[in-house]
């Protein structure tokens, strides 16, 4: 432990600690990243659908009531279909945790199957979406200049144009796209999760879906510019520019106009 | 150092008045009192901000040099990283580049220039009498002599020739702008009767069938394409579709038939400033803009509920045709866009 004490001063330990960090990381993504192989449809039997159900009376009841047909805290499930199971489910928005202007995402409270079980009993209820195949969410299959286009009408005035998030009314916000997974992207885009609305396979069509993922996957990389500030646009970038651009500004002005000592 | 020790200069004393007793003028306190700074008395001090200079053009040396290596040896590349290291090499450098001659002639100019106060008082911006009297002499001269207030017909050609010049600069510079005196286009869109309702941008018909509830789509006019001027057309025309449950919906009397088992059609041009407003929240119905925040309540005719527009969104009435796609049945009974002219008057 001395030995290593020691070498806390040197002037290469951060350069050591940080690829330390990065390798840590990036183990860590290896082994916890949800592969595709996870996202693909299982075939729902009855006994899935018994678990889910038994699954959905102890989690979900008490808000969208035991027939799963809603109550006065929650909406009805039935015609949902399953990918709004697996989309509200796999990224931790449901259970709720407390209510408020959104679902927050949180720690998922699930295991993937004990999710499909779930989503195979509210499939169960009515016909609904079902959870695409990993095919038709393989960002490498899309267009990324078509997604673009289809991203721009459709999707960036409120996820921004680069899928970095937004501000909606009332506390409500369009979330950050970059960590989502393909599945759950095309989940979000044909099921419309809360404020967001519904984009159908005849407005969006499947192959336009995946383009979009397609073009999501490309951003939020390395910025050539440097620091993009959470590519937020004006808020970000003119809080940045007032406090410390003028900050700076106004401090060599102090600085020129006062007396040397 | 002995000047700091002769005591105060009334300068720089506090000299109170009585409440109510404020003199008429207050009198100019003149410079504070001069103190030397620590290179003046210290050959140390002095060469040390002498080094500091230096130093600092030497900052700037560097830099400059850094830059011109980086310019050569880190070209920007194919891939975001590269660019991200160049950018940031020749930033760098650009700047220290610059900040070090910046500052170090600040730093000299302070630390090493003398600092004795000096002051430069103004002249007067009055000119003398003599000269006012004898320019509106001048003056008074040339109109006699030009007799302009009897010669009634000469006035009035200088007159004609003055005011119709500048339309020798006006007229041309419309005409650049886009040689178009077509104001009547601003009024209409080229929606008309029967015009398809199609996505926006790929061009497809929309059949109502398929715009299921709490759907949105973004809408042209099919015939789009075939426009003298597509994206002029596409700025005026473009359209958010939106499908409620019809018993969310509020409609006015004389719009009931302007909307199809739930759908209705909105122009995506905001009144305010005409920024595209789509922001559309399905569980409040609202539709936000996102430039000044105003928010249309859909399902009550898009009338404003907040934010800086003050008109509703102008409403597209539509109907089905016997294939069931989505058709307009005219084109807009109002403007689209912000405010102008001929909307004043109202």
């Amino acid at each position: 432990m001395k030995a290593l004490a020691a070498r806390r001063q040197d002037r290469r330990a951060p350069i050591v600690l940080l690829l330390l960090a990065l390798l840590l990381t990036g183990g860590l993504y290896a082994v916890l990243a949800p592969t595709s192989a996870d996202a693909t449809p299982v075939q729902a039997s009855t006994n899935d659908i018994a678990t889910g159900e038994k699954l959905f009376q102890a989690n979900c009841a008490s808000c969208h009531g035991p027939a799963a047909s809603g109550t006065a805290s929650g909406p009805s499930l039935i015609g949902v279909g399953a990918a709004a199971v697996d989309f509200q489910v796999g990224t931790g928005r449901m259970p709720m945790q407390m209510s408020g202007p959104q679902a927050q995402v949180k720690p998922v409270q699930f295991d993937q199957e004990q999710i499909n079980q779930l989503a195979a009993f509210v499939a169960s209820l009515g016909a609904g979406p079902a959870i695409p195949t990993a095919e038709q969410v393989d960002p490498a299959l899309g267009d990324v200049s078509n997604g673009m286009l289809i991203f721009r009408t459709n999707c960036a005035m409120c996820h921004n144009a680069v899928g970095a998030g937004g501000a909606l009314s009332q506390g409500k916000f369009a979330p950050n796209l970059w960590e989502t997974t393909p599945t759950h992207l095309y989940e979000a885009m044909l099921t419309g999760p809360q404020s967001m609305p519904v984009f159908n396979d005849a407005n969006i069509t499947p192959e336009e879906k995946r383009d979009i993922i397609a073009f999501i996957d490309k951003q939020g990389g390395t910025s050539p510019g440097g620091l993009d500030l959470g590519a937020l646009g004006p808020v970000s970038e003119g809080l940045w520019a007032w406090v410390v651009g003028m900050g700076l500004l106004i401090g060599a002005a102090v600085w020129i106009g006062a007396k040397s000592s | 150092m002995s000047n700091h020790d002769t005591g105060h200069e009334a300068g720089n004393e506090i000299v109170t008045h009585a409440p109510g007793a404020l003199p008429d003028r207050f009198e100019d306190p003149g410079h504070p009192e001069h103190h030397d700074r620590m290179g003046d008395n210290d050959p140390k001090a002095n060469k040390r901000a002498e080094r500091q200079v230096v130093a600092l053009f030497a900052v700037s040396v560097l830099a400059t040099l850094g830059f011109l290596v980086a310019y050569f040896a880190l070209p920007p590349g194919d891939t975001p990283e590269s660019m991200l290291r160049s950018n940031l090499a020749l930033g760098l450098g650009l700047a220290l580049s610059l900040l070090g001659i910046g500052f170090a002639a600040v730093h000299w100019a302070k630390a090493l220039m003398n600092d004795h106060e000096k002051s430069e008082d103004r002249h007067l911006q009055r000119s003398s009498d003599e000269n006012r009297e004898a320019a509106v002499t001048v003056l008074k001269e040339g109109a006699a002599d030009s007799a302009i207030g009897r010669r009634g017909v000469l006035q009035g050609a200088m007159i004609s020739a003055l005011a119709l010049f500048p339309l020798a600069i006006v007229v041309p510079f419309v005409g650049n702008i886009g040689d178009d005196w077509n104001v009547s286009k601003f009024r209409h869109t080229m929606w008309k009767k029967g015009t398809k309702l199609a996505t926006d941008p790929s061009g497809r018909p929309i059949k109502a069938a398929d715009v299921t509830i709490g759907s949105v789509f973004h809408v042209i006019p099919e015939d789009l394409h075939e426009a003298e001027h597509p994206l002029d057309e596409k700025a005026k025309a473009v359209v958010l579709l939106v499908r409620l449950d019809p018993a969310d919906l509020t409609e006015a009397e004389d719009r009931k038939g302007w909307s199809y088992d739930g759908i209705v059609a909105y122009s995506k041009i905001c009144t305010h400033v005409g920024c595209p407003v789509a922001l559309y929240e399905q569980q409040t119905h609202h539709l936000l803009c996102p430039c000044h925040q105003s928010t249309f309540d859909v399902a009550d005719g898009a009338k404003v509920v907040f934010g800086p527009a003050k008109r509703p969104l102008p409403q597209l009435p539509i109907t089905v045709d016997d294939e069931g796609y989505l058709i307009a049945q005219s084109d807009f009974t109002e403007p689209v866009g912000p405010s102008y002219w001929e909307r004043l008057a109202r």
